[in-house]
């Protein structure tokens, strides 16, 4: 565990000292909500509409942080240091998608924020327990196969492009539920009872996925 | 000594799919609101069936090669993706004729299975892709098979999703009350499966036979006529079987190749 807690903290450090993921991620999701509000053509969205337009766009945007994920270690050498290292190597993985879920949910504080003024309908602070429930879930999802992608993708020859393919159809199931999960917290009539179904679904893609990403990163370390 | 047994394999596939195409036709009897249409049935559902059932094997390949390092069972992964994806676009392509003729549209979102299948079509698309962009060969084995497993996981995952966000149209073909086949057409339906499945797998021998048959000639061409007069690779997505020339013993003669040496 120590590993991992070190490899977590350089990459926190780093992204304190010259943010680049958090920002860029930020700035992608605000300019999406107005592009929604214009492609949409509406002032106001809720229910599933609502749902699917904040869990695309955090998907989305995730997409840019899974990107720069592990450039830093392609380019200056972290893969050697932790090869050298005396510690297994799931302490990366570990790492890294603690430290990509952090970055979401950094993300998302003020993501969710601007979306419940640019666009948002009903009043968002009933839902906002839900909603906590919902995005920790998602990020889980988005953390473990975002964490496994960005190390499959990084020293492949064309990673901007691997690593959207790759990532998007694996995260669909996660999408499906936590669309379906946020849209009776959007209701127009106010939030409603999370449906405990998708709650499962969700729940079981974050285990599935976050053990066998656990169990095969080690292959992706090997050289 | 390549492609053993593959004349059997022929000819048993062929048996099975002349006698499911028969029994189709003249036996099933015809449905009683879909008509001669609903035949498609004994093609595109065993296709379907066929194809997950190959992406989740091609999976548990991959796995028995992170396991052993044995690059066979990459070859293997890959020709079991390889046909499947090819089975996929037929089951996609059958499954929206049908949908056409019975419901009218060419694509039907509250089609779960169809859904599914496109969303599995899409990301084993990025199988090749992948692959392609790794050069190094072993690296490539390595890549490709974890991807194939989280890939295999992911198909009973995402169905068990998809299926739970639609309210279903699609006839269950089995087990439920009262959607459940008369026993003449379930009857036809498994020799139509085991058909479907024979052709798979003689697709995925003749694909492993051509490669293997293919690499063994270019060991044999550089023996013979020095590596200089064998072009060198280029970067290819199909897994690499090595050079089998390059770990032999020069010493051990022009034309003698180990693997032909007699018994």
């Amino acid at each position: 565990m120590r590993p991992s807690v070190a490899l977590l903290r350089k990459d926190l450090l780093l992204e304190r000292r010259a943010p680049e993921a958090v920002p860029a991620m930020l700035l992608f999701t605000v300019i999406t909500f107005v592009l929604f509000h214009f492609g949409l053509g509406r002032d106001e969205v809720s229910g599933q509409l609502a749902a699917g337009v904040l869990t695309v766009t955090l998907l989305f945007a995730a997409i840019l942080g899974i990107n720069r994920l592990f450039v830093s270690e392609q380019e200056e050498g972290g893969f050697d240091g932790v090869l050298l290292a005396p510690i297994d190597r799931t302490a990366l993985f570990v790492a890294k998608a603690a430290g990509l879920f952090l970055f979401l949910s950094l993300v998302e504080v003020v993501a969710v924020a601007a979306f419940a003024i640019l666009l948002l309908a009903p009043s968002p602070w009933p839902a906002l327990p839900g909603l906590l429930l919902t995005l920790a879930l998602l990020n889980g999802a988005l953390a473990v196969v975002g964490a496994l992608v960005s190390a499959l993708a990084i020293r492949t020859r064309a990673r901007d492009l691997i690593v959207p393919i790759v990532a998007l159809p694996l995260l669909t199931p996660a999408l499906i539920a936590a669309a379906r999960l946020a849209a009776p917290l959007f209701a127009a009539g106010g939030a409603q009872a999370l449906p405990t179904k998708w709650l499962a679904v969700l729940a079981l893609y974050d285990l599935v996925f976050g053990l066998l990403a656990y169990a095969v990163f080690d292959f992706l370390l090997e050289d | 000594m390549y492609g053993k047994g593959l004349r059997a394999l022929s000819l048993a596939t062929f048996a099975a799919l002349t006698a499911t195409f028969a029994l189709v036709f003249f036996y099933a009897p015809l449905d009683a609101d879909q008509g001669f249409i609903q035949k498609i049935f004994y093609v595109h559902v065993p296709v379907a069936i066929v194809t997950l059932c190959a992406y989740v094997l091609g999976g548990i390949f991959a796995a028995v090669h992170l396991k052993t390092h044995d690059r066979r069972w990459d070859l293997r992964s890959y020709v079991v993706i390889h046909i499947a994806l090819i089975f996929n676009v037929i089951g996609l392509l059958t499954g929206a004729i049908w949908a056409k003729a019975s419901w009218g549209h060419w694509w039907v979102w509250d089609e779960p299975t169809l859904v599914s299948f496109l969303i599995v079509f899409l990301l084993f698309a990025t199988y090749q892709p992948l692959r392609f962009s790794i050069e190094d060969p072993e690296r490539q084995a390595r890549y490709a098979a974890v991807f194939a497993v989280m890939a295999g996981a992911f198909v009973p995952l995402n169905f068990a999703a998809v299926r739970a966000a639609t309210a279903t149209v699609h006839p269950r073909t089995f087990g439920t009350a009262n959607g459940g086949l008369p026993s003449q057409m379930a009857w036809v339906f498994v020799v139509a499966i085991v058909a479907m499945a024979l052709l798979f797998a003689l697709m995925c021998c003749y694909e492993i036979a051509a490669k293997q048959t293919r690499w063994q000639l270019r060991a044999l061409r550089r023996r013979l006529l020095g590596s200089d007069a064998v072009a060198p690779l280029g970067r290819s997505a199909a897994p690499a079987l090595g050079e089998p020339s390059r770990s032999a013993p020069h010493e051990s003669g022009r034309g003698s190749y180990p693997a032909e040496a007699p018994s």
